[in-house]
C-alpha cells in the first residue's frame, strides 16, 4: 500500500491503539502480580458514568471536562470499593461487583434520561471506541511527517494517548524499586520504610489515568483487555520483572497492530465488504497471543505446582 | 401511575416484564449467593460477558439456515454455549497455569467480549434486516418482549431453582470448606462447574431482561445485601432470593411508571438501593449498628474509668466522664461522688485488686486471658472462687479493728 492512503488513513489510528496498549499493559504487569486485576475492569466500566455527568455539566462533548468526569469517577469508585470492603466487611471482589455494576447502571440511566440525540455519546461508542475514525485528514504521504501544517491537523486523541504513555513510563520508571519490591514483598518493603498504602493507591490511580486516555480513543474493551493479557501472557515467558514487562509490551504492541490491521484488512482478504470492530480485533488477538502462551509459553505452570491434575 | 404499576394495572407488556423480572431476581439471588460465599463473585463477570459471541454466531446460524435471527431460543442456546466454552477456558487457565483467578476473569472477559464485538460488526455489515435487537443483548431490552419470551424466561428461572434446590448442600459445603468436602469424598471440581453452570443459566436467563452487563450485579447484590441480615448459609439464601425478587419486581414497576427508565439498570440502582440500606441499617453488621455498640462501648470505658478515680480520690476533669457520672447519678454536679458512686467506686476498684490477683495467679491463667479491663469478674469466676481471691487480699492492715 502506498504512503498517500497509508498515512492518513492507517498511520494514526495503528500509533492510537499501539500507544494505547501499551500504556494499559505498563501497569498492568504489576496489576497482575498484585492479584488486582479486576481494577482495569471496575475502571472501564465505571467510567462511563463520569462522562456522562460532566457532560450534563458542560452541555457540551468536550475533551477535557469528559477526561476530568472519567477520572472523577474512577476515584469515586475506589473510594467507594475501599469504603464497603471496610465498613460491611465483604470480600473485595464481590464488592468490586456491587460498586462498578451501580454506577454502569447510573451511567446508562443518566444517558437514557439526558437527550444526547444531538451528540456522538451512546453506551455503544464507551465500550468499542471509534478507532477507525481518528484519521489524518491533512496528511498527503509520508512527507507529511516532517510538515508543521499537516502535523497541527493530527487527531488531538494521539497526543493525549501519547502523553499518558510518557506519564506512565516516567512513574514505572521512577517508583520502579518501591513498586518491584512491595508487588514482590508487602511485608519486606514495609519493614525498610517504603509506604506501600500510598504505593498502592499511586499505581491504581496511574492504572486509572492510562485507562481514561485509552478509553478516549479505543474504548473499554481494549482498556480491559490490554490491562489484563499481555501481562498474563508475558507471565507465562519469563520469571524476571524486567523481562516480563518487555514481553508485554511486544505483546501489547503485536496485538494492537495485528487486531487492527486484521480489523481493516481481514475481510477484504476474505473477499467481505466492509471493516469489522478494530477494537473487539485487538482484544481478540490479545486473547489468542494469551492462548499460545497459556499453551507454549516456557514458565506457564506454577514453580512447584503439579503439572497437570 | 406507580400504584398502577406495581399492581400490574399498566398492561401486558409491562405484567409480563415485571413477572419474569421478579422471577429473574429470584433465580439469580438464590445462585449467586454460593458464588458469593465462595469467594468468587467476579467469576459471573467472565461468563456473562462470554455469552457475546455465542449469541452473534447463533444469530448468523439462525440467518444462514434461513431462519428468524431473533428466535430467542436459538439465541440463548448460542450464549449458553459461548458462556460454557469461556468457563471451561477460565478454568483451564486457573488450573494449569501460574495465572491467578482475576486475572483469568478478566482475560477471558475481555476476550470474549472483543469478540462478540467483532462478530457483532460482522452481523451489520451482513446486510441481514432486523438485526437491530442483537444490542439489546448488551444492556437488556424488554420493550418487545413476548409471551414466548417470558415462558422460557420464568421455566428458566423455575429449572435453576430448583436444581439450587437440589444441589445446595454440597454446594454449601464446598463454599465453606473445600478442603473438609473434598475429604468427605466430594467432587469439589464437579460441583464447583455445576455451581458455574447455574451462574450461567441464570446469566442466560437474564440477557432480555437485564443485558449482559448488568446481570452481574443482580447474582451479587441481593446475596451482600442478605449477608447483612444473617449468620446462617440457608437464610442468607433466602434473604438474597426475597432481595433480588423485591429488586426485581419494583424495578420492572418502576421503569413501566415512566418513560426512558431502562429496566435493566432500573432493576441494579432499586438493588443497590437495599444493599445500602442493609450496610447502614442491619443488626450487628450495619454501620448504624457498629456506630452504636462503638459508642456503648466507649461509654462503659469512660464509667469506669471515671469510678477507679472517685475511688482513689482524684478529681475528674475529662467532661464526658464527669457527664456520664452525673447522668448515672453517681457524682453530684460539683464533681463529689454520691452515697450510690461511693459503693460503685470502692466495689470497682476492690474488682481491680481482684483481677490483679488473678492475673498474678498461674492457675487462673485462662481466666486472666479474658481480662479487658471492662468485664465484670462475677462473669468468669464463682462465688467461692472469688470468696478465696477476697481471702487473699485480706482486711484492712495496720489499723485496729
Amino acid at each position: 500500500m502506498s504512503g498517500e492512503e497509508f498515512v492518513p488513513l492507517s498511520l494514526t489510528p495503528l500509533l492510537i491503539g499501539t500507544f494505547a496498549a501499551i500504556a494499559c499493559a505498563l501497569p498492568g504487569n504489576f496489576l497482575v502480580l498484585r492479584k488486582q486485576a479486576l481494577i482495569g475492569d471496575a475502571i472501564s466500566h465505571v467510567v462511563l458514568p463520569g462522562i456522562v455527568v460532566a457532560f450534563l455539566l458542560t452541555g457540551a462533548i468536550s475533551t477535557w471536562p469528559m477526561m476530568l468526569g472519567a477520572a472523577g469517577a474512577a476515584v469515586v469508585a475506589v473510594v467507594m470499593i475501599e469504603a464497603i470492603r471496610r465498613l460491611g466487611q465483604i470480600e473485595p471482589g464481590a464488592a468490586m461487583g456491587v460498586v462498578f455494576t451501580t454506577m454502569f447502571a447510573g451511567g446508562v440511566l443518566l444517558l437514557e434520561q439526558t437527550d444526547t440525540s444531538t451528540v456522538h455519546l451512546d453506551v455503544e461508542h464507551a465500550l468499542y471506541g471509534n478507532l477507525e475514525s481518528l484519521i489524518w485528514l491533512d496528511a498527503v504521504g509520508w512527507s507529511s511527517l516532517l510538515d508543521i501544517t499537516a502535523l497541527a491537523g493530527l487527531p488531538p486523541e494521539l497526543s493525549r494517548i501519547a502523553l499518558a504513555l510518557i506519564g506512565v513510563t516516567l512513574f514505572i520508571w521512577l517508583f520502579w524499586r518501591p513498586l518491584k519490591i512491595s508487588t514482590f514483598d508487602e511485608g519486606f518493603a514495609r519493614t525498610i520504610g517504603i509506604r506501600t498504602g500510598a504505593v498502592g493507591m499511586a499505581l491504581v490511580i496511574t492504572a486509572a489515568i492510562a485507562a481514561v486516555a485509552a478509553f478516549d480513543a479505543v474504548g473499554s474493551i481494549i482498556v480491559i483487555a490490554m490491562f489484563i493479557c499481555p501481562p498474563a501472557a508475558a507471565r507465562m515467558m519469563t520469571n524476571r520483572l524486567e523481562a516480563q514487562i518487555a514481553w508485554s509490551v511486544v505483546f501489547a504492541s503485536l496485538s494492537a497492530i495485528a487486531g487492527y490491521v486484521l480489523a481493516g484488512y481481514g475481510p477484504l482478504w476474505l473477499g467481505g465488504a466492509d471493516a469489522v470492530s478494530a477494537a473487539g480485533m485487538i482484544a481478540t488477538m490479545s486473547g489468542l497471543i494469551l492462548a499460545c502462551a497459556a499453551l507454549w509459553g516456557p514458565c506457564r505452570t506454577r514453580a512447584g505446582a503439579p503439572s497437570t491434575a | 401511575m406507580l400504584w398502577d404499576a406495581l399492581t400490574l394495572q399498566l398492561g401486558y407488556n409491562a405484567t409480563l416484564v415485571a413477572v419474569g423480572a421478579t422471577l429473574l431476581g429470584v433465580s439469580a439471588g438464590v445462585t449467586g449467593t454460593f458464588l458469593f460465599l465462595r469467594k468468587r463473585a467476579l467469576v459471573s463477570d467472565a461468563i456473562s460477558h462470554a455469552t457475546l459471541p455465542g449469541v452473534c454466531l447463533a444469530f448468523m446460524v439462525l440467518v444462514a439456515f434461513g431462519g428468524d435471527g431473533r428466535n430467542l431460543p436459538g439465541l440463548l442456546a448460542g450464549s449458553a454455549v459461548s458462556a460454557w466454552v469461556g468457563l471451561l477456558c477460565m478454568n483451564w487457565l486457573t488450573r494449569n497455569t501460574r495465572l491467578a483467578e482475576d486475572a483469568a476473569i478478566g482475560a477471558i472477559l475481555s476476550v470474549f467480549f472483543g469478540l462478540g464485538i467483532v462478530l457483532l460488526t460482522v452481523i451489520q455489515t451482513m446486510g441481514v434486516g432486523r438485526q437491530a435487537g442483537l444490542e439489546g443483548f448488551l444492556l437488556g431490552s424488554t420493550a418487545g418482549m413476548l409471551w414466548a419470551d417470558a415462558l422460557i424466561i420464568a421455566a428458566g428461572g423455575a429449572a435453576t431453582l430448583l436444581l439450587v434446590l437440589i444441589i445446595r448442600r454440597p454446594m454449601t459445603m464446598v463454599a465453606f470448606d473445600p478442603e473438609y468436602a473434598a475429604a468427605r469424598g466430594l467432587p469439589v471440581h464437579r460441583i464447583d462447574l455445576a455451581m458455574m453452570g447455574l451462574v450461567m443459566a441464570v446469566t442466560v436467563v437474564g440477557l432480555k431482561i437485564v443485558g449482559l452487563i448488568l446481570i452481574v450485579a443482580l447474582l451479587i447484590i441481593p446475596p451482600v445485601t442478605a449477608r447483612f441480615w444473617t449468620e446462617r448459609s440457608d437464610r442468607v439464601v433466602l434473604l438474597a432470593g426475597l432481595a433480588g425478587g423485591l429488586a426485581g419486581y419494583l424495578g420492572a414497576a418502576l421503569s413501566a411508571s415512566a418513560p426512558n427508565l431502562p429496566t435493566g439498570p432500573i432493576i441494579v440502582l432499586v438493588s443497590f438501593g437495599f444493599f445500602a440500606l442493609s450496610l447502614l441499617f442491619a443488626p450487628v453488621r450495619g454501620v448504624l449498628a457498629a456506630v452504636l455498640q462503638h459508642l456503648k462501648f466507649q461509654r462503659r470505658v469512660h464509667i469506669r474509668q471515671g469510678l477507679l478515680a472517685l475511688a482513689q480520690g482524684q478529681k475528674i476533669y475529662e467532661p464526658l466522664t464527669l457527664r456520664l457520672l452525673t447522668r448515672a447519678g453517681l457524682v453530684r454536679a460539683d464533681g463529689v461522688a454520691t452515697e450510690a458512686g461511693k459503693a460503685r467506686a470502692a466495689k470497682a476498684l476492690r474488682d481491680e485488686k481482684r483481677w490483679e490477683v488473678v492475673r498474678a495467679d498461674q492457675a487462673h491463667e485462662a481466666t486472666a486471658a479474658l481480662y479487658d479491663g471492662l468485664r465484670d469478674i462475677e462473669t468468669v469466676l464463682t462465688h467461692d472462687q472469688i470468696i478465696e481471691i477476697d481471702r487473699q487480699i485480706g482486711g484492712p492492715q495496720g489499723v485496729p479493728t
